[in-house]
């Protein structure tokens, strides 16, 4: 448009046009993807690379249709471990960081043990879960909460702590209760925190039930995606291996999409984060 | 130093009541050992509009807080001769605050921030619609209830903490710099609006001000302090026989209750150096 070229109506924009933004940002990662995988197909043709190093993603895709039977109850066992670990961790996270900020003392008191749990490699202590634990299941959802717990704690912690303290003492001249307080002022302002400490959490307790399930492959009646990834390594099936990894991003990013959806949810009518910028 | 504490005296017309609160020689020591109040005795009557004016530094928002219960006194008592006193010494429901910020909960609308003192109390939402929309009505909210506080101007915003302290109808209204960071325009507006509030409602004000042309407009009394330590320099009415308006913005009136009180806070200041 040039400058002599001014419409003292704006023509009603056409679908194309009004859409072109969400369109465009749609459409071009998926053809980057599409031609991803179709230079993943041509090098594996060209070069004849044999399947047992690299499968090409038919193979994948076929592997993914014709081991669907196996694959899916696996899917589903790492979900599941997933998801109760995420909201064992939301539910206890959010607990001891209430707990915590109760007093300096209860805090000082037990802070370092939380954070003594955090640092020790959950690899490392897997073997000892896998002992105490009644079923390989009950080991994995322990390992994958104690994972996840910790980024949602410390961040609830934080945010319970960075409540304005005008507001605090707007609460105190009202005379409202210790409940009164943390119902209506230091949750809802921690909900920003909170939502950061759900996007780590759900992102590491995908990545712990795998890393322990690696651990407790061993302890058999393994059954989550993890195990037979390590399966069909062990069997030269690098197609399926390949699969199962697919299935595993997929977990991960459908995971990524419900915490941001969630976040976006609670935050897009009042907090800076989920605002577009305006200038 | 030559200014010793005026005795109070009650604005012409009005009928002698008991003081709605009194000072009696507080003083506030910081942990950090510094002496933020010495020794500061004030006695507010019901319905006045007090300015406390001083420097950065003389204790005026220590003062407001102390009022308020925000923290407690070192030495000296405050009492509320015409309250009803809750168990933590402070008068109930009878005190509201507004902040130099407007300290509003981003995450509720309009209307959930002007509800929180009567939902803190326990009154159900609907019970507390028509105070709260009428409330809203009296600072010209009322077509902004449903708004978010990032939707508002800075004005807007400090209308909405006013109305939140208007809610609970208090007998005292505290305020500590409430305008000092919005524009010139905004505040001349918003002290009209205050001005208005106080004649409609008969409210008691303290207002902490830097400014003595806000101070000058605003009270019939003025309170200025002087720093290190904080305490009282002078103590004075301030009578106009006009209303408070544009039109006394302009006037002679005006001129000298601001020369009176310039003169007055030069002093305080220059005390300091000697």
């Amino acid at each position: 448009m040039t400058d002599t070229d001014i419409a003292l109506v704006p023509p009603k924009p056409g679908f194309l046009s009004r859409n072109r933004d969400t369109l465009l940002r749609t459409l071009v990662p998926i053809c980057v993807v599409i031609c991803l995988v179709l230079l993943w197909q041509f090098i594996i043709t060209v070069n004849s690379i044999p399947q047992y190093i690299l499968p090409g993603p038919l193979a994948v895709a076929n592997s993914l249709y014709n081991d669907w039977g196996t694959l899916s109850p696996a899917l589903w066992v790492t979900t599941q471990i997933t998801m109760q670990a995420l909201a064992l961790a939301l539910i206890g996270g959010v607990s001891i960081a209430v707990f915590l900020i109760q007093s300096k003392w209860i805090e000082t008191a037990f802070y370092p043990i939380t954070v003594i749990l955090q640092v020790t490699p959950i690899v490392a202590i897997a073997p000892l879960i896998l002992i105490y634990a009644p079923t390989t299941q009950v080991a994995l959802l322990i390992c994958a909460f104690l994972v996840a717990f910790f980024p949602i704690l410390s961040n609830m912690v934080q945010g319970l702590k960075s409540v304005d303290h005008n507001l605090l003492n707007l609460f105190d001249l009202y005379g409202a209760s210790r409940w009164q307080t943390l119902l209506y002022l230091k949750l809802p302002s921690s909900l920003p925190y909170f939502m950061t400490g759900l996007r780590i959490g759900g992102g590491l307790a995908l990545i712990a039930a795998v890393v322990a399930e690696f651990a407790a492959g061993s302890a058999g009646a393994g059954s989550g995606l993890a195990f037979r990834l390590l399966e069909s390594q062990y069997r030269l099936n690098i197609p399926r291996l390949f699969a199962a990894l697919i299935l595993l991003s997929l977990l991960g990013v459908v995971i990524f999409a419900i915490t941001s959806f969630i976040s976006w949810f609670f935050l897009h009518r009042w907090h800076e984060s989920s605002l577009k910028r305006e200038n | 130093m030559s200014t010793s504490q005026a005795p109070l005296i009650p604005a012409p017309g009005e009928t002698r009541r008991r003081p709605l609160v009194v000072m009696r020689s507080v003083s506030k020591m910081f942990s950090s050992g510094t002496l933020a109040l010495s020794d500061m005795s004030l006695t507010v009557e019901g319905g006045e509009f007090v300015s406390l004016l001083g420097p950065s530094g003389c204790g005026k928002s220590t003062a407001l807080r102390i009022i308020a219960g925000l923290g407690d006194v070192s030495t000296g008592t405050i009492d509320w001769p015409s309250s009803r006193i809750n168990s933590k010494g402070l008068p109930e429901g009878d005190i509201s605050f507004v902040f130099q910020e407007p300290t509003l909960m981003p995450w509720q609308t309009v209307f959930g921030n002007v509800y929180l003192p009567l939902k803190l109390r326990g009154v159900s939402k609907s019970s507390a619609r028509d105070e709260i929309m009428k409330t809203l009505a009296t600072v010209g909210l009322q077509d902004f209830a449903d708004a978010y506080p990032r939707e508002l101007s800075g004005g807007m915003k400090m209308r909405v903490s006013i109305a939140r302290a208007l809610v609970t109808k208090p007998k005292l209204l505290l305020m500590d710099e409430p305008f000092a960071a919005l524009d010139e325009i905004t505040r001349q507006k918003l002290n009209d609006d205050v001005l208005r509030l106080w004649r409609e409602t008969g409210i008691t004000v303290i207002f902490v001000t830097h400014s003595v042309f806000e101070s000058a407009y605003l009270s019939n009394r003025i309170v200025v302090m002087k720093a290190r330590p904080g305490r009282v320099h002078a103590d004075f009415p301030l009578k106009t026989s006009m209303s408070r308006d544009a039109h006394y913005r302009t006037s002679e009136d005006y001129r000298q209750a601001c020369e009176k009180v310039s003169n007055m806070l030069l002093e305080a200041i220059g005390g300091e150096e000697h």
